[in-house]
């Protein structure tokens, strides 16, 4: 318990440090556009393939499940789109990110520490912490609900081609359902914990990394650590923000 | 100079150093030896703070480097440059944008002026034509000299060289050696090297401090070292052949 205490406050220290005022912005600049090509751009295939294949698994689930003649089958596509928007695209997005971006991020500022160019830049009088840590989080929480947004289309998108292309659902009704009670605000509660999600994958995986000490197996040790972490964070933030804005 | 006074320094249980106190010349290369796990790293850290130390104090031309805000240290931190053993290089920038960083960093130049002090610098170390190379494209001794190059780019006042010339063959060692010793004399750098290669301490060693065992063992210069009998120095300075058969000669 006292070790977890130490953790966290040693977490919200090192946030202190790196949301100190940046010695350069122009560098500081090049850095977030840096980050948000290597964040962004170097996930989209991951999801797209992701995001495809789990909303026409989604959906032919969904048509498996409905026996009753009784339940409407534009029931498919608003149980696609609602699985999408509420739960699969922000929150098992960010569950795939946080493997993929956070092993990264932990082993490439560990990698740093190891290899002594974090000294090197504090010796320069550089905040390392700043330097290193706030152009992630920045980037992060600009590309990942640009991502969450993307997966969202191309998830309703994979179940209308399954719609289009099979015998026991309509692409009609699967468009009719997408469309069907649609409220906006599950769009916003979806992008709002997008942003908190963005902001544990960054923050932990850099914590987790600023802090290695030792060598090669060590860099591994915190990459897992840093998945293990931010993913359990994920999960209960996302329980907690759930109860608060939909309840 | 750097004043090093009563420095303690422990971690956990385990004192590093102990009482060190120790004065750096300016224009000179002041090397501090002794063996592994001496605090010959650990005493260098302290004294750019990259450790905090227990007691002591470190002063850098009379500006006492403890008492100061972390805005103070970071303006004495831009009069320093350092040359880490394993060079530490941002692996993610070519070798120009690597010497460029400390100047685009803290300087208010153009494009043009930097670029002009980008090649300057690498000349000056001998390297040319290596501007848009990583520095996983370069061999051992190339990257030491960008470290240098990247060390005296906001020319520093004061030059730290972490084992410069470990896993570097001979003959690239004493070109490094050789480098660091014009830059100091050059400029007038108050120049630290740690070493425990007798090759540079004979031929650099103007202020030359043997730890041992955390303390400050002895302090002197190359032509001393040759005439002192104490037992533990005399240990780590012949604990090879050709040293013992050039005490001979």
């Amino acid at each position: 318990m006292l070790k977890a205490l130490h953790h966290i406050g040693k977490y919200f220290i090192l946030l202190g440090r790196v949301f100190k005022k940046p010695d350069n912005f122009k560098l500081y600049g090049r850095q977030i556009i840096n980050e948000m090509a290597s964040l962004g751009l170097g996930s989209l295939g991951l999801i797209s393939i992701i995001s495809l294949f789990m909303g026409a698994v989604v959906t032919i689930q969904t048509v498996a499940a409905i026996d009753s003649p009784l339940i409407p089958l534009y029931t498919v596509g608003y149980a696609t789109r609602q699985s999408f928007i509420l739960e699969l695209a922000p929150t098992i997005m960010c569950l795939i990110l946080a493997g993929k971006i956070g092993s990264n991020i932990s082993s490439e500022i560990g990698t740093m520490r190891i290899t002594e160019q974090i000294d090197a830049l504090e010796i320069m009088g550089v905040n390392s912490a700043s330097y290193l840590i706030s152009p992630k989080i920045t980037a992060a929480l600009v590309t990942i609900p640009i991502i969450v947004i993307y997966s969202m289309f191309l998830g309703v998108f994979g179940g209308w081609l399954v719609g289009a292309y099979s015998s026991s659902l309509s692409a009609e009704d699967y468009l009719y359902g997408l469309r069907w009670d649609f409220k906006t605000f599950h769009v916003i509660y979806a992008l709002f914990k997008t942003l908190f999600f963005a902001f544990i994958i960054t923050s932990i995986p850099s914590y987790h990394g600023y802090y290695t000490r030792g060598g090669a197996l060590e860099i591994g040790k915190s990459s897992t650590k840093s998945v293990v972490y931010s993913s359990i964070t994920i999960l209960v933030v996302n329980y907690i923000l759930t109860q608060l804005l939909l309840l | 100079m750097i004043e090093v006074k009563n420095i303690n320094k422990s971690f956990g249980e385990k004192q590093i150093l102990k009482d060190v106190s120790i004065s750096f010349i300016r224009g000179k290369i002041n090397l501090i030896i002794g063996a592994s796990g001496s605090g010959k790293s650990v005493l260098t850290k302290c004294i750019v703070g990259l450790h905090e130390v227990d007691s002591g104090n470190v002063s850098y031309d009379g500006r006492e480097f403890g008492g100061m805000n972390f805005s103070q240290r970071k303006e004495v931190r831009k009069e320093i440059g350092m040359l880490f053993q394993g060079s530490a290089l941002f692996d993610s920038l070519t070798v120009e944008e690597n010497v460029r960083f400390p100047l685009e960093m803290y300087t208010k130049k153009s494009d043009a002026e930097i670029l002009e002090r980008v090649n300057f610098c690498l000349n000056r170390v001998q390297l040319d034509n290596v501007n848009h190379l990583y520095p996983a494209e370069l061999s051992g001794g190339m990257q030491k000299r960008v470290g240098i190059a990247r060390a005296i780019a906001l020319n520093p006042k004061y030059l730290f060289c972490d084992e410069p010339n470990s896993g570097l063959d001979p003959q690239t060692g004493i070109v490094i050696d050789n480098l660091i010793k014009e830059i100091t004399h050059e400029y007038n750098i108050t120049t630290i090297v740690i070493t425990h290669d007798m090759n540079s301490v004979m031929e650099t060693g103007e202020n030359i401090t043997f730890i041992y065992k955390g303390e400050k063992w002895w302090q002197g210069n190359k032509e001393e070292i040759l005439k002192e009998d104490n037992k533990e120095l005399c240990d780590f300075v012949y604990a090879s052949k050709i040293m013992r058969k050039f005490r001979e000669v």
